[in-house]
């Protein structure tokens, strides 16, 4: 497997906190690639680099082999990066359908219509396109933010913490969703739901004090000694 | 189809109303839909697009002087004078927009209002070119179009309706477009849109820049139809009225500028006629509507009834 | 009249439009810095405090000192309730929106001045000054009621400092400033140091007023060129910053005065405006302001 996204020594700092520091790290074509850490390991931060909503202070990040380290975050995404956010971010006074056209929309206006219905029927939201958005149920709201990243039609979707406050059963569905987007999309996400990651991820990166602690399949960061510490010693 | 109906409905009624009203009320009414085109140039900006500028004026000035001057220092007539103007205030919003753009909020409206200011005061001091505070008036040769005198009551009014009429057929295209989705994008949430791959700076420096064509073309339009170019259209109050009319008649609405700007133009009318302090109206229906309806009268109607209105 | 000497006037002139404007636009920034609301309708205040003095001075009979300074303490205090009264019935209800609370001020300012206008009417109107020495200096006669608002200028801001600097109120106003949830989580009442700092805003504004009055007569338009010179000042200075402005309202009121004296106050005003949008595109912190 080729890398999709590769960093080299990837840092940013906030005075005195080493929020992102000095990270390597690359993302294989096709796979389900896991981010965790404690809070404040710096876990966000990394994706906003990678994205482009921050601009790193220094190292490189490649996507294939062009150098996108500081591009601005709109050039990436049409270049097939993209993010969902943590807290949802959606059009609230828009319609379901306006929201996910303006995705649509962003990567040419042809066939907007049976696009915007397309990535709708994905995540199973037919039948909402004219409710406004910010009447939707709150799992409804998580699932409108993700057929946005789908309908960008992306290379790479970054999800940032996308079954916070989900109940179990729209877990499952979510689960079922996301692999169904790969190999044809790779997926990064951020998770602390450990029973999310064991389940999905093929490889895993741990992230600690802004540092990669540990890379490698589920089955071997769940042996990781320095993993355990860092999870269960400190 | 029902909206493009409404919209049809709405000019065939200002084309009648010409053949009712007396000239003195015919006059207002092309004036008001003048007014109007300006207003609605606002709305596209801050409306639709969220920019809530304090320096329109500056935009309706840039069209007034260049069809003002370019009538009287080098003869166009009214035709090439008002494309002249409409450039003109475009070209303006956009070399505006470059800078202003890069603040938000706050920062942007003191920005633009700061860029009026000057742009009021460079006409006071290029007086002897502007004629300054007293301002010109246009000759008659420069107030022909196509054969037809533009400073008779019955081409002046439906030049005036001509120009409203394209300038709210644009707009409501515009609005239903994918572009004007994406302005409104801007409006509701910049930082989505941003990592939905738009350039927020390119899309809100193009709504101002056709903000800047509708002044323009208003400011152009004002000149050629009333005959006088004058430093007071581009003082603070006329970047206020346009944002007056907009709140009043419904940010975010297609027909919400005419209503604003006639309803505010009556009450200011009927005021001028008891009190020599008829500005003062302005100011209360501003703090009126910010305070009790800040979504003017077509946005409230569109909330509580008339869900599909644009 | 050498060089010299005539520099040495446009300074002077200068320090009097500089002390003038130090009052006026700290009362912006106050409100600026600790309610995040640009009054618009600031300039009015100013231009009620002078048309005020000259009701004042019309009505108290006597000595011209006795009635200005009647006027001193009527004007701040009649002006500071109108703008509790604002504060009250108007920015509290917009919950400070800060592009809302522009738009209500814009139409306050219309307000004001329309009401003004019918009350006072269209004349400008002359205050006696409330005495009337003047200095000789080897070149010119200077009046010494301009050295006066200079001084005076200096000790209301002296005392602003230290009420902000060294009493509780001035503490409790920081403490707001700096974070408004917190602050009501200390038990703060912040409805009441909002409506206390918009009024102590307008006051000082209003105090300008009736300081400038003798010098420069009283009409009800008299605000807008006030207004203006405030924002560049309380811009420059910085946001909010109370030390800023007072730099900048001392640069820029010695610059007014040397450039107007030598060249068209029209350009001069064309730099200053477009010097602001300037200065607020690409550093928002002001020019004497720390860096945020």
């Amino acid at each position: 497997m080729a890398s999709l996204i590769e960093t080299h020594d990837l840092t940013l700092h906030f005075g005195g906190l080493k929020a992102v520091d000095g990270v390597d790290f690359s993302l294989m074509a096709g796979e389900i690639h896991a981010l965790i850490g404690p809070n404040g390991a710096g876990k966000t931060t990394f994706v906003s680099l990678l994205s482009g909503r921050r601009m790193a202070q220094s190292g490189t990040i490649h996507l294939g082999t062009e150098d996108i380290t500081h591009l601005p975050a709109h050039i990436r995404v049409r270049k097939g990066i993209a993010y969902t956010f943590q807290i949802t971010s959606i059009f609230p006074r828009l319609t379901v359908f306006d929201n996910v056209a303006l995705a649509v929309q962003a990567q040419g206006a042809k066939d907007l219509h049976g696009r915007t219905q397309a990535a709708l029927a994905r995540v199973g939201l037919v039948g909402l396109e004219e409710q406004e958005a910010q009447t939707l149920a709150y799992g409804h709201q998580r699932l409108l933010e993700l057929a946005m990243g789908l309908a960008l039609n992306p290379r790479v979707l970054i999800l940032d913490e996308p079954t916070q406050g989900l109940a179990a059963s729209e877990i499952e569905g979510f689960k079922r969703l996301v692999e169904s987007l790969v190999p044809e999309t790779t997926v990064l996400l951020i998770e602390h739901n450990m029973e999310v990651v064991m389940d999905l991820a093929t490889r895993i990166t741990v992230l600690n004090f802004g540092q990669v602690l540990a890379t490698g399949t589920p089955e071997e960061i769940r042996a990781n000694p320095l993993v355990q510490e860092a999870y269960l010693g400190a | 189809m029902k909206v493009w109906a409404l919209h049809l409905v709405l000019i065939a009624v200002l084309f009648a109303a010409q053949f009712l009203l007396s000239p003195y009320h015919t006059t207002n009414l092309a004036r008001i839909m003048v007014l109007a085109v300006f207003a609605m140039g606002y709305n596209l900006a801050f409306g639709y697009t969220g920019l809530l500028s304090l320096g329109h004026a500056l935009l309706l000035g840039a069209g007034m002087y260049a069809a003002g001057l370019s009538a009287q220092l080098w003869g166009f007539s009214a035709g090439p004078a008002l494309i002249v103007g409409t450039v003109a205030g475009g070209v303006m919003a956009a070399a505006v927009g470059l800078l202003a753009l890069r603040t938000a909020g706050v920062s942007f409206m003191i920005v633009t209002l700061m860029f009026a200011q000057a742009g009021y005061l460079t006409i006071l001091y290029f007086a002897p070119t502007t004629g300054g505070d007293e301002g010109f008036t246009l000759a008659a040769a420069s107030r022909t179009f196509a054969g037809f005198d533009l400073s008779t009551d019955t081409p002046r009014f439906f030049a005036a309706l001509a120009l409203f009429a394209l300038g709210l057929l644009v707009s409501l295209a515009l609005v239903r477009s994918p572009f004007g989705r994406t302005m409104v994008a801007m409006r509701e949430n910049e930082e989505r849109s941003r990592m939905l791959g738009y350039n927020p700076f390119a899309v809100k420096l193009a709504a101002l820049t056709i903000s800047g064509l509708y002044a323009g073309a208003a400011g152009a339009a004002y000149a050629l139809l009333f005959g006088y170019v004058g430093a007071s259209f581009t003082t603070i109050q006329y970047s206020i009225l346009p944002m007056l009319y907009v709140l009043l008649g419904g940010a975010g609405t297609t027909i919400g500028p005419l209503l604003g700007a006639a309803l505010m133009f009556a009450l200011i009318e009927a005021a001028s006629g008891l009190t020599t302090a008829y500005l003062f109206l302005v100011g209360l229906a501003l703090v009126v509507l910010v305070l009790f309806a800040p979504k003017g009268i077509l946005g409230t109607i569109r909330e509580r009834w008339l869900k599909w209105l644009p | 009249m050498a060089f010299g000497p005539f520099l040495l006037l446009a300074l002077m002139e200068g320090l009097v439009t500089a002390a003038v404007l130090a009052l006026a636009a700290s009362g912006l920034s106050l409100v600026f810095g600790v309610m995040r609301v640009v009054n618009v309708a600031h300039g009015a205040f100013y231009m009620l405090g002078a048309v005020l003095a000259w009701v004042v001075a019309a009505h108290v009979p006597g000595h011209a000192a006795l009635a200005f300074m009647a006027a001193l303490i009527v004007a701040p205090l009649v002006v500071g309730a109108l703008a509790a009264a604002t504060d009250g019935l108007i920015l509290k209800r917009l919950n400070y929106d800060p592009e809302a609370t522009i738009v209500a001020t814009i139409g306050l300012l219309y307000m004001i001045e329309q009401a003004t206008l019918s009350l006072y009417g269209p004349n400008a109107n002359p205050v006696q000054a409330p005495f009337e020495w003047r200095i000789q200096l080897p070149w010119f006669g200077y009046s010494g009621y301009k050295l006066f608002v200079v001084f005076a200028a200096c000790v209301v801001l002296l005392a602003l400092w230290a009420f902000i600097t060294r009493t509780k109120a001035g503490l409790i106003m920081r403490a707001t400033q700096v974070d408004r949830t917190t602050a009501s989580a200390f038990g703060i009442n912040v409805d009441r140091v909002y409506m206390g700092t918009f009024a102590l805003g307008a006051g000082l504004a209003a105090l300008a007023g009736v300081l400038i009055v003798p010098i420069q007569q009283a009409h009800y338009l008299m605000g807008g060129d006030t207004l203006l010179l405030s924002f560049i000042v309380v811009i420059i200075g910085g946001l909010g910053s109370l030390r800023g402005t007072l730099i900048a309202a001392l640069v820029i009121g010695l610059s007014d005065g040397v450039i107007s004296m030598f060249f068209a106050p029209t350009l001069a005003k064309i730099l200053a405006t477009l010097l602001v949008a300037m200065v607020l595109v690409f550093r928002p912190q002001g020019l004497f302001g720390a860096k945020a």
